[in-house]
């Protein structure tokens, strides 16, 4: 069985992003950037659904401009087998993803995708869901726990009141959580060995897909700056606050 | 405009999640139903008919719609889609799983954790945690939204709601339930709870967790929150984790000791009236955010604490 694993290339989590003055997005030049987190964790996934025997190939995917094929790299370097960049220009909204990723799904017919929530740029937590829609294969989201076993997927999701677990007839969509697994560093042979392995490039045109925004973004703004405060020197002078200065006690 | 709001429920009724994003529906338009789906849920529908800005309530009722899995509630939305402008749906785990899986099937684009309704037709979202907030507008005719909770107030009761029985399309039943473990607790829901405590990494263990922070969150009749250096390490569950992936929660009074406030678990509280931070690194970022704040070690002060209250 494949594994196809989606990768974005984000603003590393630990930047905190500065609005331009123009109002048009995020400040990004110069900005150190990396693999989605959420995404790292589904390579993760799969790689040791492979090690395990459940997975035959790690096929990664990243859509974007040609520098996605860094990200591409990086899960190369984690143990993937090899990647396919899909190059878009301009602004690309999940849907638009989920449809270049329906025309690699048909290409490579992969058993399982797995792929991380949400990216934390845009925050949307919906690619998953719209490819799980657009090839008609079931979905389980915010998985911390997969089990592979006769053709089906077992997955134990994260859930608003506490865990809940769902059987998958596979092929299917499984998006992760922070706590299905923690992530492998790539060791520096593996990071060598990754420079040959293959990725192929094709454009979101070859595969028949348009990925014009559906959304117009009107403007990007500060949000409301929230002011530190005072430091109270005791419990006393706290509650005394909290209770008569603040009255929430 | 018409808007179909999906409706989450439990034992005690409407859930709270859904109150809220009713009143991000009614900034919408007036015409706003909404749609109560699964198995033995008339006592629901019952409760939602009395949510003051429904105007009609859509009963759906099938086996295949017990626990709200995702491609059966997708497969029935789609179907009732025709009759609406905007489908909406808080952005719970549920919201967030089925209304994708929606937009997709009409061939749209949803606008996730709208934090304020500009327009009927344009919206506020956070995007990078919080860091920046990004005014989208739909070109399409058909929206598909999903509202962040905590920025709008729940709509009280009042209404008298007609309720229709409608039909369910068959669904492709593939996905089966297995089952689920909820973690009982007396103390208010996180995102409902007019305080929150939060407790984080310095609190060393699952049984320090317990001992000094539930005391003063029973105390206060507070929720317990936890940052995600605390869920990690296996002090507080799962779902008590407050942040840019876990609970947005926007209480009169969050307390967060012990959370040193990275930019992901301030993106899930800053949005609080009151922010107080109990830390003992006079420079934790938690700090920069809080309207008080207490530098000292956790273990002095929240005896302190309990006996002040």
């Amino acid at each position: 069985m494949k594994v196809l694993v989606p990768v974005k290339r984000v603003v590393d989590f630990n930047v905190k992003v500065r609005v331009k003055a123009d109002g048009t997005g995020v400040d990004l030049a110069n900005v150190k950037m990396a693999m989605n987190p959420f995404d790292e964790i589904a390579v993760e996934e799969a790689l040791r659904l492979r090690e395990a025997g459940k997975a035959t190939e790690v096929i990664v995917v990243s859509v974007g401009e040609a520098t996605a094929a860094e990200t591409i790299r990086t899960a190369l370097a984690m143990g993937a087998d090899r990647g396919i960049l899909v190059k878009a220009e301009g602004r690309l909204e999940p849907l638009a993803v989920a449809k270049v990723l329906r025309a690699v799904a048909a290409r490579e017919q992969p058993g399982l995708a797995i792929l991380g929530k949400q990216a934390i740029d845009d925050d949307a937590n919906q690619t998953g869901q719209m490819l799980a829609a657009l090839l008609d294969w079931p979905i389980a989201t915010f998985a911390s726990k997969i089990v592979i076993e006769d053709s089906m997927a077992t997955v134990t999701r994260e859930i608003d009141g506490g865990h809940e677990t769902l059987r998958l007839p596979l092929p299917a969509v499984v998006t992760t959580d922070l706590r299905l697994n923690e992530p492998r560093y790539a060791s520096l042979p593996n990071i060598m060995k990754a420079k040959r392995k293959p990725i192929e490039e094709m454009t979101a045109a070859d595969l028949g897909v348009d990925t014009s925004p559906r959304l117009t973004v009107v403007k990007v703004t500060e949000p409301p700056a929230r002011r530190a405060g005072v430091k109270v020197a005791s419990v006393a002078e706290l509650v005394e606050r909290l209770r008569n200065e603040a009255g929430v006690l | 405009m018409t808007i179909l709001l999906l409706a989450e429920y439990d034992n005690a009724g409407i859930k709270d999640a859904t109150a809220r994003a009713l009143t991000a529906s009614m900034a919408l338009g007036d015409d706003v139903h909404l749609l109560v789906a699964g198995k033995n849920c008339a006592a629901a529908a019952a409760a939602g008919a009395k949510l003051a800005g429904v105007a009609r309530v859509l009963h759906a009722e099938a086996d295949s719609l017990a626990h709200h899995l995702s491609e059966p509630l997708a497969a029935l939305i789609v179907a009732l889609a025709p009759a609406y402008d905007a489908l909406v749906a808080a952005a719970t785990a549920t919201g967030k799983t089925v209304m994708p899986r929606v937009a997709a099937l009409l061939d749209t684009m949803q606008v996730s954790e709208v934090i304020k309704v500009v327009a009927p037709d344009t919206f506020e979202r956070p995007i990078y945690a919080g860091n920046a907030i990004e005014t989208v507008k739909c070109i399409g005719a058909k929206r598909v939204i999903t509202v962040r909770a905590a920025a709008f107030k729940a709509a009280g009761a009042g209404g008298a709601a007609p309720t229709e029985l409608i039909t369910v399309p068959a669904p492709p039943a593939r996905t089966e339930f297995v089952g689920a473990e909820l973690t009982r607790s007396e103390r208010p829901e996180l995102t409902a709870a007019r305080v929150v405590i939060s407790g984080g990494r310095a609190f060393q263990s699952a049984e320090n967790f317990r001992k000094y922070l539930e005391p003063l969150a029973d105390k206060l009749k507070a929720a317990v929150g936890a940052s995600r250096a605390a869920v990690d390490a296996g002090y507080a569950p799962n779902e008590l984790q407050v942040g840019q992936t876990g609970k947005v929660v926007a209480p009169e009074l969050y307390i967060a000791i012990g959370i040193s406030g990275a930019i992901q678990h301030l993106a899930g509280m800053k949005d609080a009236k009151v922010i107080v931070a109990i830390n003992k690194d006079p420079d934790a970022p938690i700090f920069s955010v809080a309207d008080y704040g207490l530098v000292g070690d956790l273990y002095q002060i929240l005896p302190e604490l309990m006996l002040a209250l």
